[in-house]
């Protein structure tokens, strides 16, 4: 009896083991097909699926419809939602990956190194593509090791936001905390919160701190992607400068408060309640303060380093082939459709119809494609002041981008600074020390990832 | 006969063969991969590279696995003994409403039903410094509330404070132990003139102590492994980028590890250093409460 338990328990755990090891391992899947055989002319059947994909609106459908199109037959297949990274290289490692996938540019520097996903060398070439129509600093963001591993899609970029009823009131204009002169920020941030009772100036850290490195001079990582500058003078004072911003209206603590009680996306946002006097923030924001509060009294600018030049941190996403995709040439041509000038002035020709259907203005769709903007720049209709001039400072500032190099460490590296930033507003450390470790935790972390 | 019993046998074995398998599957070779894990350099997408016992040479000189093992048993020695302070306090309030037992034991139950990531918002803003009901409420009694969210020493008491928001289930648990001690030894004290003080530290408490254990290694071991709460507050909540060093609990350091990092050896590492954690503190529960904890069968 005892025999035939331990044959039972055996047999069950050799069954467990083997199907547990299907779970892991590289094997399995196609080889990666860098140098698959693409033409624009050809005709792909069967299924297509994409992963990473979510929030989908007039804009993602009116090109998937196009990019499905392209493909000449075969349909396409979306796994929604946003990218989790572990499913997707668990999927990689299991030889069942999506066959396109849907990411931060700055993830791709990572997913590159480790052979999650291949070049688009051979499909640039194949498909005929023109990389020259893509924002040079997006394409910047997915080139690793000289190689492009990625298309960009969507931008982000910065500009100045402020309340000009409160400007008004404390004797300003949104010249003063455009970043152009930073005394006149430090000077400004007071008036402000007095005028606003809440909050004066926003700087925006932790995430801003490579805009204000930027517009201090400094960047936080060499060109190469290999070598960390995270406490470098300029970076450091920086820092104190923005920290400072906070210290002067009663601490990070109270700025953060406000920040948690606030309804972002509501018609109770900070400006509309007239909590906030000004903060750099990301476009897309524009948007969102028309929708819900139209009759906010807002100044737009575009943000400025210290001498008085534009300047916008460059984010975005961008599409990326899986190694072992099983369909890559199809995927191939599905990224390059969903990104042509064409297929994003169709987008924004549906934007502009259900913003006119609502009585709204169309204010523009920012994408990594710079032909496309300027074409869908020329579609923008005019919703008055303030915001006319909002959309002129998002195009103007998407023009005066910078990024961060890929690397293969970009997660950590992140982190590195991001927990210096939070430590100092924590009260935790003095800047200084705080980017001396970051410095060190982000470049053991560059080093160990570049090998 | 035997034939039978051995027929009976195999039927027990191909009745629970699904649970058997699921556990070997799912439990099991997990965890044995997890220990083999441990000894490789692994990042999900590339074969595991053996390295020995680098990984547990690494974790013992990083800062932040010293750091978030502080926080971790701070937090641990802050929650466990207010959680059942509370919970006890609580039952014997209901034991003690003798209709509306019923009533109270749901409204007490029901938060426990809320999903921790909603707690993890919701601490943001019942404990917001500027708005929050509670910094609110203790400006009614002229008391300037701390930083909650924000202040490194008031994060944990933060989180100390929202943990009893699920409280419930140990109330729930305490009742019924409550329910089970015999009416007789309260009648006998009452003759002999004992007060309510009395016989609930003389008889309750007593009586009930296998519960209290029970919960005291429980409750132990969940905040040890503390996660959600405290990552939807402070690491993870839309999309901004702050954190605080001071909910760095053991278990995110380990998430970040596993799952943004991709460093998914080290983090078996550091989750089989929590496993030997838990196991040697549960131990010394064991061994120090053991002459406080009455079980009726025992012998005197």
């Amino acid at each position: 009896m005892t025999s035939r338990l331990v044959r039972w328990s055996v047999v069950s755990l050799a069954v467990a083991m083997a199907l547990s090891a299907c779970a892991r391992g590289t094997g399995g899947g196609a080889a990666p097909t860098a140098s698959g055989t693409y033409d624009p002319r050809a005709a792909f059947q069967g299924t297509l699926t994409v992963m990473g994909i979510a929030g989908i609106d007039e804009i993602a459908t009116t090109r998937m419809e196009k990019a499905e199109a392209s493909l000449g037959g075969a349909k396409v297949k979306l796994i929604e939602g946003d990218l989790d990274i572990q499913q997707f290289l668990s999927s990689v490692a299991s030889g069942s990956p999506p066959d396109i996938i849907y990411a931060n540019r700055d993830q791709i520097g990572t997913f590159a190194s480790r052979g999650a996903i291949i070049p688009l060398t051979a499909c640039v070439q194949g498909e005929r593509i023109d990389t020259s129509m893509y924002d040079k600093p997006a394409l910047g963001q997915v080139t690793f090791g000289g190689e492009l591993w990625a298309v960009p899609e969507f931008n982000q970029v910065q500009i100045t936001m402020a309340n000009a009823a409160l400007l008004r009131k404390a004797g300003l204009t949104v010249e003063d905390v455009n970043g152009t002169d930073w005394t006149k920020i430090a000077a400004a941030t007071p008036k402000l919160l007095k005028a606003s009772g809440k909050v004066g100036y926003d700087s925006k850290l932790p995430e801003f701190l490579p805009l204000w490195a930027k517009a201090n001079g400094a960047d936080l990582l060499s060109a190469d992607g290999r070598r960390a500058q995270l406490n470098s003078a300029r970076v450091v004072e920086a820092l104190e400068f923005a920290v400072g911003l906070y210290d002067a209206q009663g601490g990070f603590a109270k700025v953060k408060a406000v920040r948690d009680s606030a309804d972002f996306f509501g018609k109770g946002n900070q400006f509309a309640e007239g909590e906030l006097g000004a903060m750099p923030m990301e476009q897309w924001y524009v948007n969102v303060l028309n929708n819900v509060s139209p009759k906010t009294p807002m100044a737009f600018d575009t943000f400025h380093d210290k001498q008085g030049n534009t300047i916008a941190y460059s984010s975005g996403s961008a599409w990326a082939i899986p190694k072992g995709s099983k369909n890559p040439e199809a995927a191939c041509r599905f990224a390059k459709t969903m990104t042509l000038v064409e297929t994003w002035k169709a987008a924004a020709q549906a934007r502009l119809a259900k913003r006119k259907a609502e009585g709204k203005p169309f204010t523009g769709v920012l994408t990594g494609n710079t032909r496309a903007d300027a074409e869908i720049r020329k579609m923008v209709t005019s919703g008055g002041r303030p915001w006319d001039d909002g959309v002129k400072a998002v195009y103007e500032a998407s023009a005066h981008t910078f990024t961060l190099p890929a690397n293969p460490a970009d997660t950590e590296f992140k982190k590195a600074w991001q927990d210096a930033v939070n430590r100092v507003l924590n009260g935790q450390q003095e800047p200084k020390a705080a980017l001396d470790q970051a410095q060190q935790e982000a470049q053991t972390a560059l080093d160990k990832a570049w090998g | 006969m035997m034939r039978a019993r051995a027929g009976e046998t195999r039927a027990a074995l191909l009745f629970i063969s699904p649970w058997i398998i699921g556990f070997l599957v799912f439990t099991a070779w997990p965890v044995i991969n997890s220990a083999y894990l441990s000894l490789t350099d692994y990042d999900v997408i590339n074969d595991p590279n053996f390295i020995g016992f680098d990984n547990y040479v690494t974790l013992f000189q990083d800062p932040k696995v010293g750091l978030a093992l502080r926080n971790t048993f701070v937090f641990t020695v802050m929650s466990v003994p207010v959680q059942l302070v509370v919970s006890l306090g609580l039952a014997l309030l209901l034991n003690s409403a003798a209709r509306a037992t019923g009533f109270f034991r749901t409204v007490f139950f029901l938060p426990k039903m809320t999903p921790p990531v909603a707690i993890g918002i919701l601490l943001l803003l019942l404990f917001n410094g500027q708005s929050g009901l509670i910094n609110s409420a203790l400006g009614l009694f002229g008391i300037e509330g701390p930083s909650w969210t924000t202040d490194p020493d008031w994060v944990k008491p933060g989180l100390v404070l929202m943990s009893l928001w699920t409280v419930g289930a140990s109330v729930i648990i305490i009742l019924a132990a409550l329910r089970a001690v015999p009416q007789q030894l309260y009648d006998s004290a009452l003759v002999d003139g004992a007060g309510w003080w009395r016989r609930t530290l003389r008889i309750t408490v007593p009586m009930i102590s296998p519960t209290l254990f029970f919960l005291f290694v429980v409750d132990s071991i969940n905040a040890l492994q503390s996660f959600t709460e405290a990552y939807t507050a402070f690491f993870g909540s839309g999309n901004t980028t702050y954190s605080n060093d001071a909910a760095l609990f053991y278990v995110i350091y380990l998430f970040q590890q596993a799952f943004e990092f991709l460093h998914m050896g080290y983090a078996s590492a550091l989750a089989w250093v929590l496993f030997v954690v838990i196991m040697v503190i549960t131990a010394v529960q064991i061994l120090l409460t053991r002459r406080y904890v009455y079980y009726e069968g025992d012998r005197p």
